[in-house]
């Protein structure tokens, strides 16, 4: 690795494997995150997007493969990352009992780089109150909490593990204007895992799937757009199954009306049509949504047929 | 200025920007020398990755439609609009493909889509002179 990868990508993970008893939560995992980018994890519950963050934070260590955040190991070197880092997990474990400000002074002795100014601009803008306990905070409040002290000391590398998973819109436009902004500062990198797929196309510049542990797709966003397309298609006779269509992860429709998502070029796909006598009647490009779901039950139908 | 975003009918988010700023021009609404927001600013307007706004700015600067001063912000270009009749044709056979497509659809052909406009356009002028 040299030191110019270590500059440009902040996350290099390489062959990583993770075991817990039988079940293989991460398997022979590479990921490589550029710098100034916003890196999308998507995959499903269990999927292993949040074992894979833990590991990036060094609270866990790789059974086989590598972890190097900032080029650094974080098992070997915790507080070299950790100071770069800011985390918000998904459960956001806070400590309860503290108050607002008690938990911005306990988090800032851990930062050399607290920057107490933007702490107290974060606090005012998510209308905190600075002597409510954390545990009387509601949901959204919480996460904001969780937010602010991830945010404080303008980490490097920011990670954000499923931020706005249960929250109401206003909060979660709150974690995407922090999203904006740290990648907007010069140099700065966000890594976060979601399975709100509208918010991961706003956002994201790269998105990786990961499915059972496995990258199944990692790709710049447009890109992964510019491959997929969707399709629909008339048949002259009604269909009580879809069509075989090569590329195509996941049909919908009845009678004579089908419509596939298909990874594959759309002149491809027309032609594949025009073979079958099919009339296309719409075409276009699907959302991330659709490809994701395509490819989660082409997956399931692949592993059943095993 | 106000911009939308769909996720749903399958532009590129940049392309959406890059096309409505077009339009805003095209049509006046943008006028030379005028100020775009900054890049940071836009993306949190819109909730969208500033590199996608940088990349539409980018694009509009190619095009010269737009021009950045030094430390100093983006703006339309004093040339005045730089879209050809030729551009401004263009935003406009987007709408008509689709026109056309949906009257194929409903089984109208071109001559009764033609007539349509017309009656259309007439009803237009009737309404402009009530006002």
């Amino acid at each position: 690795m040299s030191s110019s990868d270590k500059s440009e990508h902040p996350v290099q993970v390489e062959g990583l494997t993770r075991r817990f008893g039988k079940t293989v939560a991460l398997d022979n995992v590479d990921l490589a995150v550029r710098r100034g980018l916003v890196f999308g994890l998507v995959g499903e519950n269990g999927a292993g997007k949040t074992t894979l963050i833990k590991h990036l934070l060094g609270l866990l260590k790789p059974q086989t493969g590598k972890v190097r955040v900032f080029g650094l190991d974080p098992i070997e070197k915790p507080e070299e990352v950790l100071g770069e880092i800011g985390y918000l997990s998904e459960n956001r474990d806070l400590p309860t009992w503290m108050r607002v400000r008690e938990l911005m002074l306990y988090t800032q002795a851990f930062y050399p780089k607290w920057d107490e100014a933007f702490a107290e601009d974060l606090r005012e803008t998510f209308e905190l109150d600075p002597s409510a306990r954390i545990r009387s905070l509601s949901r959204g409040q919480r996460a904001k909490a969780g937010l602010l002290v991830a945010l404080a000391h303008r980490p490097a590398l920011l990670l954000l593990d499923e931020p706005s998973s249960g929250l109401d819109p206003v909060v979660r436009r709150d974690i995407l204007t922090a999203i904006i902004r740290t990648v907007a500062e010069e140099g700065r990198t966000v890594l976060f895992s979601s399975h709100l797929l509208d918010e991961v196309e706003r956002v994201a510049d790269h998105v990786a799937m990961i499915h059972k542990g496995k990258i199944t797709l990692s790709a710049p966003l447009d890109e992964i757009k510019e491959r997929h397309c969707r399709i629909t298609l008339r048949f002259s006779e009604s269909r009580t199954a879809p069509p075989e269509l090569a590329g195509a992860l996941w049909w919908e429709g009845r009678g004579q009306e089908w419509t596939a998502v298909c990874d594959g070029r759309l002149d491809a796909l027309k032609q594949q049509a025009a073979e079958m006598s099919a009339e296309v009647v719409e075409e276009g490009v699907p959302t991330l949504e659709e490809i994701f779901v395509g490819r989660v039950k082409t997956g399931r139908a692949a592993s059943r047929e095993v | 200025m106000r911009l939308h975003i769909s996720l749903d009918d399958g532009v590129p988010i940049y392309l959406q920007i890059v096309n409505q700023i077009k339009y805003l021009v095209a049509s006046g609404r943008l006028g030379p020398g005028d100020e775009l927001p900054p890049i940071r600013v836009l993306a949190e307007q819109l909730l969208i990755n500033p590199n996608t706004v940088a990349r539409a700015y980018r694009e509009l600067e190619t095009a010269g439609i737009l021009t950045k001063r030094r430390g100093a912000g983006t703006y339309v270009s004093d040339k005045g609009s730089p879209l050809t009749r030729r551009e401004r044709a263009r935003i406009l056979e987007g709408r008509a493909d689709a026109l056309l497509v949906e009257a194929q659809q409903l089984n109208f052909d071109l001559e009764e889509l033609t007539q349509l406009i017309r009656k259309r356009a007439q009803q237009f002028t009737k309404e402009d002179r009530k006002r």
